[in-house]
């Protein structure tokens, strides 16, 4: 029938070679082959987006709500009761601009950390470069991020903020929050092949992670020093930091930047090797 | 060499087992084997204690496939067949030797891989074309294709929730079938779904082997082999045994002593007998009639004996004994019941077929063995035909409810069971008793 057209057709033109062969010690990254695959993590991450809030009543508007409400609660216990220090900000705005990045983070931990588990049905039927799963898991936290963003934008117009000069390196701190949450992901999401404890402990760590994080608080707490420069080993003080500057202005990016990014550096190479390392095994493990 | 699709060379895969296969490590089980390992190191002993149990799925295994040709893979369970598919497939990593493919490699046992129940027809067409590798541009030209093909044009824009299942798997297949392949790989161990499925599965394998393009089949089934295969590779224990055509391979196959099939049919000059009667084949079908390589432990399932009387006026019978995987007898049964009409009488040469029917819910899940006797004029001339077939019983669950382990024993019968409160006993729940009382 149409097959045997198309076979026809098939045979005439190019024939890829693939060779199978053991890979030995740190294997090539081969990240070119992702290129070649663009279009399935594109269909993984829609997939992933799209059945989010698919039999929820309130659909989409979860990603608002979320972080909203705990804008809401922080705002009553840490800024109307503990009345802590918000650079000079309105503590609403101030808060909430910390919980976009953070929700960003945290929903691709908790995704990314189950998410080659969650797809063994793949991984054991089909070849495809692993590494398009917890990409996607990464990338389908963006559509929650912009929508939640328009309500920071209403935030903003409410208290009559107008972003400076220093917007421009939004796109950046953006990319900045999506590759710490990446190399963190990387980690997991392999781990977890091997590991199920993993999935035990990330709600945990995600909850014990915020704490640490200047999302309630302002970095400016932490005093000078020793302290700060290890305040800043957690990559996310950086990547909140520097995304509350570039919109609301407020205290700049500082050392603690340089070691935030120099962290994620040394976390995304090192997990993008493990995970290249482990990869060849998921399909006997998982 | 030009019309080479598939070369393998030396290829072998190695699995540790006790671990990593069976279950998931945790992370204490490594913490503590770091330290129970490094424990007799520290006193200056030998290390001992951690003996790897290793298995080699496959070892040294190299053929070339040219293109166009369609290849059979037989052999025992654990040959090492659907490794070999999943290392071609490039799904898992071979340990040792290289395979070198020309040609998009698909497999038909992917049908419906990744498809998602809230998406709808349209939405999982896309994701499991693109899963599959197809570009989006090539599943936007076929699309109309496929959804005719798969007759779901209704419901094409309704979740696959709402699908029935024969619905589900047309798509699924649909989507398979519309793939570019130079090469396919199909496991029927693995296959799911109905007969009818399968048949259509093997249809289309018939269909793709005509247009041209090559084909690696894996099966239990020896008459799909023989029909479709030009050429049959024999493995077992991870080896290729014997590679050839199929008429030479396949016999080998079913007269190796430790290869069992759930279906034994003797060569002419092979058949177990005597002066009177003569043993044809014996075989296993499942509760739909069909023939099984696996049956279901709550189904019922049948063994087939044909022979063929070549005396006039024959009395013939049978016995059947079943065995577990470890060669005890589980029970033997006689064809001398009630309802075998024909048992004893005097019979006219020709072929018969006697059917011992076996109920459902009564052995336990593993490896049986069936040994057939028989033998003419009230059991004077016997003759047998020792571990004639295997056969694999699948456990559904259904016996076991809410238990989660293992049942021992050989059988496993469904029995009743009832609790009745007694008197002066725990009457703390009237409602429960009054309900059981009543």
């Amino acid at each position: 029938m149409n097959l045997k057209s198309n076979s026809f057709l098939k045979n005439e033109t190019e024939v890829p070679e693939t060779v199978i062969e053991p890979t030995r010690g740190w294997v090539s990254l081969r990240i070119w082959e992702l290129w070649k695959y663009r279009e399935l993590l594109y269909f993984i991450t829609w997939r992933d987006v799209k059945v989010r809030y698919k039999q929820a009543v309130l659909g989409v508007a979860w990603a608002i709500i979320q972080p909203l409400m705990t804008m809401v609660i922080f705002s009553l216990i840490f800024g109307k009761l503990a009345k802590l220090p918000s650079e000079g900000l309105p503590y609403p705005v101030f808060s909430y601009s910390g919980l976009l990045p953070w929700q960003l983070f945290a929903g691709t931990l908790q995704r990314g950390g189950t998410s080659l588990v969650g797809n063994a049905n793949l991984i054991t039927k089909v070849y495809f470069p692993r590494l398009i799963i917890p990409l996607s898991a990464t990338a389908a936290g963006l559509v929650d991020f912009g929508i939640s963003f328009v309500v920071l934008f209403g935030l903003m117009l409410y208290y009559g903020m107008v972003p400076s000069w220093a917007v421009l390196w939004l796109p950046l701190f953006v990319l900045f929050t999506l590759l710490t949450a990446l190399a963190v992901g990387l980690w997991v999401s392999a781990l977890n092949v091997q590991y199920r404890d993993v999935q035990h402990m990330i709600p945990f760590v995600v909850q014990a992670w915020m704490f640490i994080s200047p999302v309630a608080y302002s970095a400016e707490l932490i005093p000078e020093g020793p302290w700060r420069i290890l305040y800043g080993v957690n990559p996310l003080t950086g990547v909140i930091q520097g995304f509350r500057w570039a919109l609301l202005g407020g205290h700049p990016p500082d050392e603690l930047m340089a070691v935030s990014v120099i962290m994620v550096g040394v976390l995304l190479l090192s997990g993008l090797f493990y995970f290249k390392r482990m990869e060849k095994t998921f399909a006997d493990v998982v | 060499m030009n019309d080479m699709a598939i070369r393998v060379e030396r290829l072998g895969k190695m699995y540790r087992i006790g671990g990593v296969r069976e279950s998931y490590k945790t992370l204490r089980d490594s913490l503590v084997g770091v330290v129970t390992n490094s424990i007799p190191r520290l006193r200056g002993r030998q290390h001992t204690s951690c003996k790897l149990e290793i298995i080699w799925a496959l070892k040294d295994v190299s053929f070339d496939i040219k293109r166009g040709e369609i290849v059979g893979i037989i052999g025992p369970n654990g040959a090492g067949k659907s490794s070999l598919l999943k290392i071609l497939s490039h799904i898992t990593e071979p340990t040792e030797g290289r395979a070198v493919i020309r040609g998009r490699v698909g497999s038909l046992l992917e049908v419906g891989t990744g498809f998602h129940p809230e998406l709808t027809g349209r939405e999982n067409t896309y994701l499991n074309g693109a899963i599959l590798g197809m570009k989006k541009a090539e599943i936007d030209r076929k699309f109309d294709e496929i959804v005719a093909f798969a007759e779901v044009e209704k419901f094409i824009d309704t979740p696959i929730k709402h699908y029935s299942s024969g619905m589900y798997m047309r798509l699924a297949f649909a989507v398979a079938a519309h793939l570019e392949l130079e090469i396919l790989l199909v496991d029927e161990v693995l296959a799911v779904g109905d007969n009818v499925f399968q048949e259509k599965c093997l249809n289309k394998m018939g269909n793709v082997a005509r247009s041209g393009r090559t084909v690696l089949f894996v099966s239990h089934n020896m008459a799909a082999i023989n029909a479709l295969c030009n050429r049959v590779i024999l493995l077992e224990g991870g080896s290729v045994i014997k590679d050839g055509a199929a008429s030479e391979v396949v016999p080998t196959y079913l007269n190796r002593s430790s290869t069992m099939a759930s279906r034994r049919v003797w060569a002419e000059k092979e058949r177990p007998g005597n002066s009177v009667v003569r043993l044809v084949s014996v075989s296993l079908r499942n509760a739909a009639g069909a023939p099984a390589e696996e049956i279901n432990i709550s189904e019922n399932a049948a063994i087939e004996i044909e022979y063929e009387v070549i005396k006039e006026g024959a009395r013939v019978m049978f016995s059947l004994v079943l065995l577990d995987a470890n060669g005890n007898c589980v029970f033997g049964s006689l064809d001398n019941t009630e309802e075998n009409a024909y048992y004893g009488k005097p019979l006219q040469p020709g072929r018969y077929l006697s059917v011992c029917h076996l109920y459902g819910n009564l052995l336990n899940n593993g490896r049986y063995y069936v040994s057939i006797i028989g033998a003419s004029d009230y059991w004077t001339e016997n003759f047998r035909a020792d571990y004639a077939i295997s056969f694999e019983t699948i456990d559904d669950g259904k016996l076991k409810r809410d238990y989660w382990g293992n049942f021992g024993g050989v059988v496993r019968p469904k029995l009743c069971w009832t609790t009745t409160p007694l008197r002066g006993g725990p009457s703390a729940n009237p409602s429960l008793g009054g309900k059981v009382n009543s």
